[in-house]
Order: structure tokens, then sequence, then C-alpha cells
């Protein structure tokens, strides 16, 4: 009978190595039908972190064979023959085995200031598909955080956190910018404290994205050219000091009246 | 008793779960400038809504000029074969378009109309193209939109903290809940001044599910316990198309959207068998040939429409009986073709996720080919009975919004209805809790006792050496209410489901747990288990009470309606309020329907 092996990292914050499993093969599997088989027998302590088992949540990111994926949508029959090596994502603080803490991501999150949106008119915003299909892109984001795994100016530098949204956030800004009723201003607050500066356009990121969103192109690039165009253009400067939009904070913008 | 930590929160409103109905509630309790605490068993943003594909249903009438909340209201009364509790379908159908609106103020992006409307699609049941969507991921943008919107608020999120168990005063007031951490194991106590239970499902007690590991029925069972009623617990939805293969991924959901843009379903004699399933009460609104059906997907006046677009009851059903009689397909579904009808480009636009979905697990282009497909358990229209405006429980202090409360859908739910649902009845939560904590009558103390209780049951599996691995007894639980309480029933499988749930709850207090309390799997499914069994028994008794069939409960032995039994719930109490204690069963009378209504429902009789 066919089988297949797994190398699984199990540990926590104190350390850990590797664990091997050998298991029959079955039809169809993903990496995460392997892992919930080797929970519901030799290890039901495994711990790893999954919701939807269908590409729609990103909860059960890890590394596979080294490189960020969801394990619910990789195939093991699509992996290299031999032994398959699953590990946590690199970028956050392992909890245990295969789960990290990922609320790096959380921080960043609130920080972002909210979508303000003029009053609505009788029978909702009137908006047109070619205007919102940008936002939609970026709006497709599972929130898997694999970006912010494999994006190596925080993998390999956690001092960076403190300083880089990194590109999940960079999506999320650039949706905002790009929203049509939005009328905020969010320019300042990219440059000055979420560090785009910082992203030299490896694309790293659009290469693990699962919804293949095009983070770099799309997002990354269009918002570093918004926001040096504001930066650095005398005209844009003048106008910025003449007739500055106070700049709304993501509580400010969260107490608008429900309507 | 070592080793037990004592955190402790103080809210005005507890909210136990952070999907649609939680985030909207919280929301709305939050504006209204109470205290307001999020409970998740998950991270934020992972929630069985994000699953949700095909739309949030709303009378906007944005594709239909005709549409308005009076034909949403009479779809839904009719999809749920009039067990509704009407006031929350009226309320529902009147509601949903302005909840929709509210997204796009918070920054939800919709797919629009040529004039720069919210575009809206078919499904099941509903006469109009009525559903707000966003291609075929609709619930992610709600949940996304409805977090983000949460967080901007600055509202405390409490993540992959599972609740054990709700906490009464001395007078019997619901005065909080005691749970864990999944990642450290250690307990937590909340207090509040009003809990809203919004913790969706229970399909995981099935076997073949589009749900995902945390829909246990834990709000279900917890509502049980404290003392509220659970109504409609037999009707339960198992949606037509879920994939049949690989087997791995046997249950996920295939959204209704592909029939709504035009997919058909056909049996291995390539036959389109839904035209010979169509029920009398359906008649005169669906077409009698294909020619006719095809017409009606440009312009609904040019046809009527097509029976693959029947409720999802009636369609699971009809599956059913074509695999049955040997016209299946060779996975042991059917087959559901949009390959054949629509271009790939539109196909790609319109159902990404589909196209995704089928040709990385299955490696199927449903651009090229059919897809396989057969009915999956997906929701529970039982649940917590509430009153429809304040979605206030039995129990004084509790609340229940979404899946988790009861009533809404009648006996089988529409798709689109549920995502409006929870935007609908998540506010209408927040307001009650509001209001009941207005009222000033709120918990006064907290019964320690009970929670010290709960977390000695909790930590029981560490201490015992030999017992059972809670997966196999998982594992066999799945197994039995599929075949005993599955999509077909009849009065022995019942009752041998009964003996062994029976048995299921004698493993249960046997299961025993290797490994430490931080973050350790095998344990966090032995803390689901009593809830699964409770909810298992709730819907056995229920399907062995209701002694016919209608909507989502199908009695092989009692094929008919009854309108005897059309008029009433059953309602379902605990006798002690431990979860092994016996259930009792009572007769609950239906709402009676004002007249103005009922007109509208006329054209039926």
């Amino acid at each position: 009978m066919a089988e297949v092996t797994m190398r699984v990292w199990r540990g926590d914050a104190n350390g850990g190595d590797f664990e091997t499993f050998t298991l029959k093969q079955n039809e169809g599997e993903v990496v995460l039908d392997v892992i919930h088989r080797i929970q519901a027998t030799d290890a039901p302590d495994l711990a790893c972190r999954w919701n939807c088992k269908a590409g729609k949540c990103g909860s059960c990111s890890a590394e596979v064979n080294g490189k960020p994926r969801l394990m619910c949508m990789t195939r093991m029959d699509t992996l290299p023959k031999g032994t398959v090596t699953v590990t946590p994502m690199k970028a956050f603080p392992i909890i245990r085995d295969l789960v990290t803490d990922v609320s790096f991501n959380y921080v960043q999150a609130a920080k972002v200031p909210a979508l303000l949106p003029p009053p609505m008119p009788e029978g909702g915003y009137r908006m047109f598909q070619e205007d919102v299909e940008r936002g939609q892109e970026f709006r497709k984001c599972i929130e898997c955080f694999m970006c912010q795994d494999v994006c190596h100016v925080i993998r390999d530098h956690e001092e960076n956190k403190a300083h880089y949204a990194g590109p999940r956030f960079f999506i999320r800004y650039a949706e905002l910018e790009m929203h049509p009723l939005d009328q905020n201003d969010r320019r300042d607050l990219i440059r000055e404290d979420m560090g785009l500066g910082y992203c030299n356009i490896t694309k790293c990121c659009t290469e693990v994205c699962p919804e293949h969103i095009k983070i770099t192109d799309n997002a990354i690039i269009p918002l570093k050219e918004r926001v040096v165009d504001a930066h650095y253009d005398p005209v844009a400067w003048l106008g910025r000091k003449i007739r500055r939009k106070p700049k709304t904070s993501a509580a400010d913008a969260a107490v608008q009246p429900a309507p | 008793m070592t080793d037990v930590t004592t955190e402790h929160h103080e809210y005005d409103v507890l909210i136990i779960g952070a999907g649609g109905a939680g985030l909207r509630a919280a929301i709305e309790a939050g504006q209204r400038g109470l205290k307001v605490g999020i409970v998740t068993k998950s991270l934020l943003g992972k929630a069985h809504t994000v699953m949700a594909e095909g739309g949030m249903a709303a009378a906007m009438g944005n594709v239909y000029p005709e549409d308005n909340w009076m034909v949403h209201f009479r779809d839904t009364m009719r999809g749920g074969k009039y067990l509704n509790n009407y006031r929350m379908a009226e309320l529902h159908a009147k509601e949903a378009p302005d909840r929709v609106w509210e997204l796009e103020q918070w920054g939800a992006l919709f797919d629009r109309t040529k004039d720069g409307k919210i575009l809206q699609r078919d499904f099941g049941g509903h006469r109009f193209a009525r559903l707000a969507h966003v291609g075929d991921r609709t619930g992610l943008e709600l949940i996304r939109t409805l977090q983000q919107k949460v967080v901007s608020m600055g509202t405390d999120v409490f993540m992959e903290c599972k609740v054990l168990q709700l906490v009464h005063d001395a007078e019997g007031r619901v005065a909080g809940c005691v749970g864990y951490w999944r990642a450290t194991g250690e307990f937590v106590t909340f207090r509040a001044k009003a809990v809203i239970l919004a913790t969706g499902g229970a399909g995981k007690s099935w076997k073949f599910t589009s749900n995902s590991w945390e829909s246990t029925g834990d709000g279900h069972a917890m509502a049980l316990w404290a003392g509220a009623k659970l109504i409609d617990m037999e009707c339960v939805q198992f949606h037509p198309t879920g994939m049949v293969w690989p087997l791995s991924v046997r249950g996920l959901l295939v959204t209704e959207g592909v029939r709504g843009d035009g997919g058909v379903l056909r049996n291995s004699l390539g036959e389109r068998f839904m035209f010979n399933y169509v029920a009398p009460m359906f008649r005169a609104e669906t077409a009698e040939s294909e020619e006719e059906a095809d017409k009606w997907y440009d312009d609904h006046s040019a046809g009527r429409r097509a029976p693959e677009l029947l409720p999802r009851d009636e369609v699971s059903r009809a599956i059913n009986t074509e695999v049955k009689a040997g016209r299946g397909s060779p996975h042991g579904g059917v087959f559901l073709d949009i390959a054949s009808r629509r271009s790939p480009e539109f196909i790609r636009r319109r159902l990404p996720s589909m196209y995704h979905q089928f040709m990385e697990l299955a490696g199927v282009d449903i651009t090229r080919e059919p897809m396989e497909i057969g009915p999956t358990c997906h929701y529970i229209m039982g649940g917590v009975q509430v009153d429809a405006d304040s979605q206030e429980t039995a129990a004084p202090g509790l609340f229940a919004a979404g899946e988790v409360a009861g009533g809404m859908h009648g006996a089988n739910r529409l798709g689109g209805n549920s995502l409006s649902d929870l935007i609908v009845f998540g506010r209408r939560a927040g307001i009650g809790a509001a209001e009941y904590i207005e009222a000033g009558s709120v918990a006064t103390s907290y019964n320690q006792g009970e929670v010290d209780e709960a977390i000695a049951e909790a930590l029981a599996p560490f201490e015992r050496s030999d017992g059972e691995n809670p997966y196999d007894v998982q594992h066999d639980l799945q197994e039995m209410m599929q075949s005993n309480v599955g999509i077909i029933r009849n009065q022995s499988e019942l009752d041998a489901a009964i003996i062994a749930l029976d048995e299921f709850t004698v493993r249960v207090k046997n299961v025993s747990v290797k490994g430490g309390r931080a973050y350790n799997p095998g344990w966090n499914l032995a803390t689901d288990l009593p809830a699964m069994i409770s909810v298992s028994k709730c819907v056995t008794n229920g399907a062995l009470r209701r002694q016919e069939s209608r909507g989502g409960h199908t009695r092989e032995d009692f094929p008919n309606a009854d309108p005897e039994l059309g008029k009433l719930n059953f309602a379902q109490t605990s006798d002690g309020g431990h979860w092994d204690d016996p259930v009792s069963v009572v007769e609950s009378p239906i709402l009676i329907m004002p007249d103005e209504l009922k007109a509208l429902l006329e054209e039926d009789k």
C-alpha cells in the first residue's frame, strides 16, 4: 500500500523538533487532511489552526517544504515524491506546533483609519463596476498572512515590525485610498508610520498569495507613487499647507452616526 | 483542583461568537454607549460567515423594481413551509435593504448594476433577483466589513477563547460565562449584564457537512442548559450541492449561485430531472419545459423560473431520489453543469472561487466539464426560541441571533436569507440587550459554583488515563447521525439514534486526552462533545415528534405535510441544566399572523 511520510515540527516558544509520521496514502488528499489523520490517531494534541478547509478563511497557513501554503489547498499529489516537511510560519512567534501568534496583524489592523464616506443618499450610493473592481481585488484577501510571513522586511528582522505594516496592510491602505467613497487621507501615515519605503518590490508577497492578488503591481507600486507624489510634488505640498484636510484617526472615523 | 487561574472580565454586553450576527450586535451595542466584549473560538474574521458565497437577500428592487418586502416575506414563508415565526420573517424582509446599504457606509464593495446600484442575483425560492453579492465570496465581504468596523470602534475581542458554559445569578438571570484560552488552556470568566449568543450552527455532528470544526452547536446547547428553549431542531438543511469527490472534500459547499447563473442538474442519462420533481405548491410559478426555463434567466417575464431553483429542501430530496434510483454520477452524486451553458469568461468572472475550488481540489475545470455534487448538511433552521423584536430568549439576560436562533426560517431556509438574517437580527439583539440593561433588572451576583463545576468537568479528561480518544467518539457520532438522522428519516432509525445517543453520552464521560492544556486540539474537541451530544439529541427528539414531512425534515414513514403539525413548533427544555440531563419536548403553537400579512400569502392557499 502506498504511504506518505510527514515530518512535522512540534514544540513551543522554548524550542522543539521534528516528529515523523508515516500513514497510508489516500486519493485526492490535501496536506491538512493528513495532519487531521495524524491528530485523530497518533497525536491528538498536534496543534494546527484551521476552519473552513476550502481556501476561504485563511486559517491553516504553514510552510510546506519551506514554502508558505494553505494546507487545505495543497494537494499531496502535487508535491515532490518523498517526505513532506511541515513547519509553522517563520515570521511569527510560535504558540505550539504549527500554530503561531499572528497578533502583529491585528495590531496593524487597529491602526488603519476607517473609511470616511459622504452621507448616503436616498436609495444608496452610486458606484460603477469599473470603479469598485480595483478595491474588490484587494478585498479578496482572506488574511492568511502568508504575504507577511514571506516578506523579508519582517521575516528576518523582527525589529522592523515596530514600523512596518506589511503587504497585507499595504493592500488594505491601497483599497481605502482607491475607494470611490473615501474622503480620508492616510498618505502621511502610510509614508511615515507604516514603512512603505522599506518594501523594495521583490514581489515575494505576490508569489505566495493564494487569492492571486497582484499585491506589488496593483497595490504597493501605485501606493508608493501616490504617497511620493503627495510628499514631493511642490504644488501638492503647498496645497496641503493651505487647505490641509484634518487628519482623521481610526477612532474619529468610527464615531460616525449609524444611518 | 489545581492550577486554575482566575482571569476575569466585566462587560455590559458580552457577545459569544464573532460571525456576522455577533459582530453586527457588537456594533449596535457599542454605538449605544455600552461596554462590549466579543468572545470567539477562532481568530477574528475566520468565522463560518466567511464561507457564505452567493449573497444576501434584500428586496432593494435594483434589478426588478417590482420587488418589495411583501414579496420577500411571502417567498420566505413559502420556503419555510409556513412554520416560520412570521414576525421575524416580516422584520427581516422589511429591514434587510437598510442593513445592506449600511454595509456600504462601512466599506463593503458589492458588484454593481449598469447604473451604479448594488447588483442582485437570482437564487432558489426568491421570485426576483434579490441577492446583493460580490462574485461568489459575499460572506467574506460581510465579515470583513463588520470586522473592520468593530476594530475601528476599539471593541474588545477575545480570540481563540472557548466558552464552556453560561453562568447565572442568584435569581436565575444569565450573568456571564466561563471558558478557556485555547493558546494556554488557562480558564477565564466573564461577567456581563446581558449575553448575546451568536455561535452559529451545529453541522459538525454529521459526516458530510459544509460546516467547519467550529459548528458544534455550542450556543444551542449552552442556551438549553441555561434555561432557554430550542425549537424546530428537527429542521436541518441539507444543501443540494456539496462536492462529492475527492472523499476528503466531500460535503464542501458549491454555491447555489451556480444554478442562479444558469447551471442545471442532470442525471447519468443526461436528463434535467428537476422538471419531474415540481411539488404542487410551486407548479404555478415553475417552468414546464427547458425552453421556457432558459428564457427566464434573461427576462423573468418571458417564462417561469427554472426548476433547479426550487427551494433547497425540494432539490436535495430530488437528488437523493435520483441517486437511489441508480441514475447518479460515478461518485454517488449527480451532475451540475454550467460549462455547456455559459462561456468560460462568464463562469470565471461570476464564480471565481468555485472555479478555483474545483480546479485545485478535484482537478475539474468547471468551464469545460460538469461538477459532481450531492446533498451536504449545511444549516440548522432550529434554534433558540426568541422574541422576534428583541431576540430575547426565555432565559432572562440571554439573547440569541443568527443561525443559533430559531424561527426565522421555519422548516427550510432560502439561500441568501442567512446573511441578511445575521445583520437584521444581530442589530436587533444589540438593541434588545441595550434595552434590557436600561430597564435595570440585570444580574446582581455570579454563581461561582457553576464556574467551578464547569472547570472541573473540562479538566476531567486529563485525569482519566485509559479513556477513549475524543476523535473516535466524534467520528462515530458523525457516522451515526448521518445514517440515522440524515436527509430522509424513519421511526426505526430515529429510535436507534436515541439508544445510540445514550451510549455516546457514556462514552463522552469516558474520554481521555493526552498532552498539556496549551493549544491541544484533542482536549478542545473533548470540551465540544457535550454540546454535540445535546444538540444531536434535540434534533432526534424533534424528528421523532414531527410525524410529517415539512421542509428540511423528511419522514419516509410520514411523507406528507400534516396541517395540524404545521400549526406548532416542538420546543425543548433541559430538565436539570446539565448536558446529560433529560430533555422535555412540548408543543408550542406558532404565532398567529395578522390578517394583512395573511393576505400576502392568500394566493397560495
